[in-house]
């Protein structure tokens, strides 16, 4: 159930960028994450009990949160009419720019790269060591090991099922969502690296996803030019 | 296309600008604020030890700052 719970959370990170950001670069970051888990496992196997969750949370989450403010304030300042919901050109010169100033083949997103590797190595790292923990000290690593990797297959399957539904959901809500859900697991992995005890464990999270979808739409309300006809508009 | 810096440079020099777009970019307010959140928090949690207090300012600094930026962005479209 915990390494579910993890799980979980690993995806809902790598939906969100998939479906906003692209999910080439999305499963890039997912499958360098395993790697990279699968190369400390072999490497350093029961002694990654010790390593500094607490630390890795905090400096995850820090990341997170400066991005989902971020991308928050576009998505805010898009529903509010302030800045152009999708600039066409815009994207059109700055790709163009971007393909020639690249190498072949390095058109990557490292955005997306960057945070579906992040979410999934540390939720991953946290299921490792959920095992390792659980599991030697019932001497019981090996069933351990093998309840993880159902969890992992349920939890992959629902995801699959999930995706195909929002696809159907508009761009920017889409935005709002992912900005909302980043902020929220920013807020709480800042947290917990900084050792705050949030009431009700993981189900914090869900209130965090309420309160931040609220500030949303008060926000919106509020920026909203009371004319509509005269367009103002924003650089940033 | 003969780049005179060495391989090297311009890998860490293409790594800090990246982290610099990512974690900076346009809006380099909500970069300072995070680093006063996890400050301020860190001073409530870890050496006052009240949770309840952290738990609360934590979300509520978020969206302070979150609301301060989007306040000066949409001031600034409305000026022009």
């Amino acid at each position: 159930m915990a390494c579910a719970v993890e799980m979980v959370e690993a995806l809902t990170i790598v939906f969100a960028v998939g479906h906003t950001r692209g999910w080439r670069s999305a499963f890039e970051g997912v499958g360098a994450a395993l790697v990279a888990l699968t190369a400390l496992v072999a490497a350093f196997g029961p002694a990654l009990i010790h390593v500094p969750l607490t630390w890795l949370r905090l400096i995850v989450g820090g990341v997170l949160l400066i991005f989902g403010m971020q991308w928050l304030r576009k998505a805010i300042l898009r529903s509010s009419g302030l800045k152009a919901k999708h600039d066409e050109d815009a994207i059109y010169q700055e790709t163009v720019a971007e393909l020639q100033n690249s190498a072949p083949g390095a058109n990557r997103d490292r955005i997306a790269f960057v945070m579906a590797f992040k979410g999934v190595f540390l939720e991953g790292l946290e299921v490792v060591i959920t095992v390792l923990t659980l599991g030697t000290s019932a001497h019981r690593l090996g069933l351990a090991a093998v309840t993880a990797a159902v969890a992992l297959i349920i939890v992959a399957v629902i995801g699959a099922i999930v995706a195909k539904q929002l696809s159907s959901v508009p761009e920017n809500a889409m935005k709002m969502s992912v900005g909302v859900l980043l902020v929220t697991y920013g807020t709480f992995w800042v947290g917990e690296g900084l050792k705050v005890r949030w009431p009700g464990n993981d189900t914090f999270l869900l209130a965090f996803v309420g309160i931040y979808a609220v500030v949303c739409w008060v926000l919106v309300t509020l920026i909203k030019p009371k004319n509509p006809s005269s367009p103002v508009k924003v650089d940033a | 296309m003969n780049d005179p810096q060495p391989l090297v440079i311009r890998l860490i020099k293409g790594f800090g600008m990246f982290w610099w777009d990512f974690l900076v970019g346009d809006t380099p307010e909500l970069f300072v604020a995070a680093l006063v959140i996890i400050g301020a928090v860190s001073l409530i949690s870890e050496s006052w030890h009240a949770n309840t207090v952290a738990v609360v300012a934590l979300p509520v600094l978020a969206i302070l700052a979150l609301s301060i930026s989007v306040k000066r962005a949409s001031d600034a479209a409305k000026r022009k």
